[in-house]
């Protein structure tokens, strides 16, 4: 049977093979670490920051009833029109149905992790409209027909001869190996595509609940483009995105940066509130945002776990996994990859089918060490393992387990079982890799070193004989 | 009948309903909430107008922004022609406020004013946007922009060429300084688009390679007036 737990280890006997992917990732990721340790520097307390950062997110959540509600009531006074949506479901339809009513043909979008989440692409390219993604490694995973590798760099698996056979496939341009030239060729497409957008879709980092504002944060101006240009803007988020006063931005947006890219801040940061206001020159007639749901309340139930919504998608954890830097991000199979994504993917899609990704984990604890708002990441895994074990613990592991407890429990039965175990991997050497072997799925890549002659506890003893110097 | 804000709301309710885990309260238990009292957290605007100044100017420049100072009006008109020159500019794009007003008309060539509402079309031909700023903020090396105060959203953004006219009194320490201004400025009412402008658009979306120019402005260029 497939499950997301069978894709996910067929995918990773094959990504964790790919020697010379995993040495690339790590060169671009090296990299990251060096830029961002650099910002962190010039920080007065980084570590005080990231407790600041914590701090207001936390606020965000812990009364996110209130903030919602503010966030809504401000942005419509100033025009703008708010829309929940419960599930990906109501969201897809919510912004069809604006679409429909605006006779929409032509979408431009920014980079929205959220759309990935409800699918939104192909919703709307089902209903005949022509959909682009603006954010260059977004256009280019989306030529490819291709989910992004890594929520903040979608195209980082890619090198540049591949992106310049897609543009030659896909565009009819001339092929290149100039970074520059390449972008200049995505520059150009995407001039005309924003003018002649009937609808621009974002995303939004954050959502300012005294204001009603959203905040974007990018590098390229394609988001601000996205949400200049066209009549409409549609926004969606999740509603976990607020803070509760635009002073706080002050502190989030530079966390963001430094976090994110290691930039202590990226070269656009925009907040928007409303359509274009009276005095105002341009800007859209209409400005719409969808607030999602979709298993988050879910997420906020967990007296645990939900501080994992203060999450704002920064992507430091991905950068830092040693997990993520071997598998890879398509294998996780997620809209969000790496720790983040093994940690609320089982609380948005199912426990049982998602609780396989926070097994993959080393438990090493780069990710909750990096975390720009100080996600319990890494014992999140644990709860999620516990959680899934209480809920639908297999008989057999248990048994196992229980064994495994007497047998270390009990240092009789421990000492008689050493020669056991010579035995034991003995029988078993002829065995190894091969179909019968019971341990193959950890021996077939990996050597089990034999038991040592004499065990630690014999060489104690033997020890303990001789006379102390 | 209920709506759906109705539901969500609920729903969030009745999850917060259940009290935190007294582990995960403490992981944000000892920050600093107040972001003013968490000023010195982040890094440093300077204490003095020169500090600010060389703050802003090396985080600028650090991202290729092209930094001019310049003493008086008379010298941001020379800074200006030079550009001009250099650009081989054929027509401006800029919007009406007295630091634009002062410069762009001497520069004797065509100028699209936004106040017109003349089209993206007409904007997007241009090659160079010329505007005032809100603020310049020297802990980040940013220029904080409005829809109301700097000509709407797309000027900055859309001519492949930012000029910025700024005085040197619009120096504010930090971006929550930003901030503070823009609600002594504006009030209740707030632009509906606010920008901190951090250096040219770039992408590094290829090899993590940076590239300069990726959909905005290739050229950010500041002149700092006394």
């Amino acid at each position: 049977m497939t499950t997301p737990s069978t894709i996910f280890q067929s995918d990773t006997k094959e990504s964790t093979v790919d020697f010379d992917h995993r040495r690339w990732m790590q060169g671009a990721l090296r990299g990251y670490e060096n830029t961002r340790s650099g910002t962190e520097a010039t920080f007065g307390d980084f570590e005080a920051a990231r407790k600041t950062a914590a701090a207001i997110k936390w606020d965000g959540i812990e009364h996110l009833d209130r903030h919602l509600a503010q966030f809504a009531d401000n942005l419509e006074r100033r025009g703008g029109k708010v829309h929940w949506a419960g599930n990906g479901k109501e969201a897809v339809e919510i912004i069809l149905g604006l679409c429909r009513e605006k006779e929409a043909k032509k979408i431009i979008k920014s980079k929205c992790m959220t759309t990935e989440e409800i699918h939104l692409n192909p919703a709307l390219e089902q209903e005949g409209l022509e959909v682009v993604e603006s954010d260059l490694g977004e256009f280019i995973v989306q030529l490819r027909a291709e989910e992004p590798f890594h929520f903040v760099f979608p195209a980082m698996h890619l090198k540049r001869d591949r992106i310049s056979s897609v543009f030659q496939e896909k565009l009819g341009t001339e092929p290149s190996d100039d970074p520059e030239e390449l972008t200049m060729i995505a520059r150009e497409v995407m001039r005309r595509k924003y003018c002649e957008a009937d609808i621009g879709i974002s995303g939004a980092n954050f959502a300012v609940a005294d204001t009603g504002m959203i905040s974007i944060t990018e590098n390229e101006g394609n988001a601000r483009l996205t949400t200049s240009l066209p009549k409409v803007h549609i926004a969606l988020m999740g509603i976990e995105k607020m803070v509760p006063k635009l002073e706080d931005l002050s502190v989030m947006l530079q966390m963001l940066g430094t976090a994110g890219t290691g930039q202590w801040l990226t070269a656009y940061n925009s907040m928007i509130g409303g359509p274009r206001q009276p005095g105002e020159v341009d800007g859209p007639e209409e400005f719409h945002v969808v607030l999602l749901d979709n298993h988050r309340t879910a997420l906020l139930a967990d007296p645990e776990q939900r501080d994992a919504l203060r999450c704002i998608r920064c992507g430091a954890c991905l950068n830092v996994c040693p997990i993520f830097k071997n598998i890879g991000g398509h294998s996780y199979g997620t809209t969000y990859q790496g720790p983040i994504g093994s940690v609320i993917t089982p609380h948005l899609r199912g426990l049982q089918s998602w609780k396989h990704l926070s097994y993959s984990s080393s438990l090493c604890g780069a990710c909750t060490a990096t975390c720009p708002v100080k996600i319990d990441l890494h014992h999140h895994l644990m709860r999620n393992r516990r959680d899934s074990v209480v809920e639908k613990g297999g008989k057999q592991e248990r048994w196992m387990f229980r064994q495994f407890s007497n047998l270390m429990s009990n240092p009789r039965l421990y000492r008689r079982s050493e020669g056991l175990m010579r035995v034991g991997a003995w029988l078993w050497k002829p065995l190894k890799g091969t179909k019968l072997d019971p341990l193959k799925a950890w021996t077939e890549t990996r050597d089990l070193p034999s038991p040592a002659r004499k065990s630690f506890h014999k060489q104690w003893k033997a020890r303990a004989k001789e006379p102390t110097r | 009948m209920t709506t759906a804000r109705d539901t969500i709301l609920g729903r969030i309710r009745e999850a917060l309903s259940r009290p935190s885990h007294p582990g995960v309260r403490s992981l944000a238990g000892d920050g600093i909430r107040d972001v003013r009292e968490a000023r010195h957290v982040l890094p440093p605007g300077g204490e003095t107008e020169e500090e600010r100044l060389g703050n802003f100017t090396r985080l600028a420049e650090k991202l290729k922004v092209e930094v001019h100072l310049a003493t008086g009006q008379l010298e941001v008109g020379h800074l200006l022609k030079k550009l001009k020159e250099e650009g081989n500019w054929d027509r401006i794009a800029s919007h009406r406020s007295v630091i634009t007003e002062s410069q762009v008309p001497s520069l004797k060539l065509p100028v699209i004013w936004t106040d017109d509402e003349p089209g993206t079309e007409a904007l997007e031909v241009c090659h160079v946007g010329i505007t005032r700023c809100e603020a310049l903020i020297a802990q980040t090396g940013s220029v904080l922009v409005t829809s109301k105060g700097c000509g709407g959203r797309a000027l900055s953004v859309l001519p492949p060429h930012h000029i910025v006219l700024a005085r040197r009194d619009q120096l504010l320490p930090d971006m929550l300084a930003g901030y503070d201004l823009l609600r002594d400025t504006y009030g209740d009412k707030l632009p509906s688009f606010i920008s901190f402008i951090t250096g040219a658009s770039r992408t590094g979306d290829i090899e993590r390679i940076l590239v300069l120019g990726a959909h905005g402005p290739k050229r950010l260029t500041v002149i700092i007036s006394d």
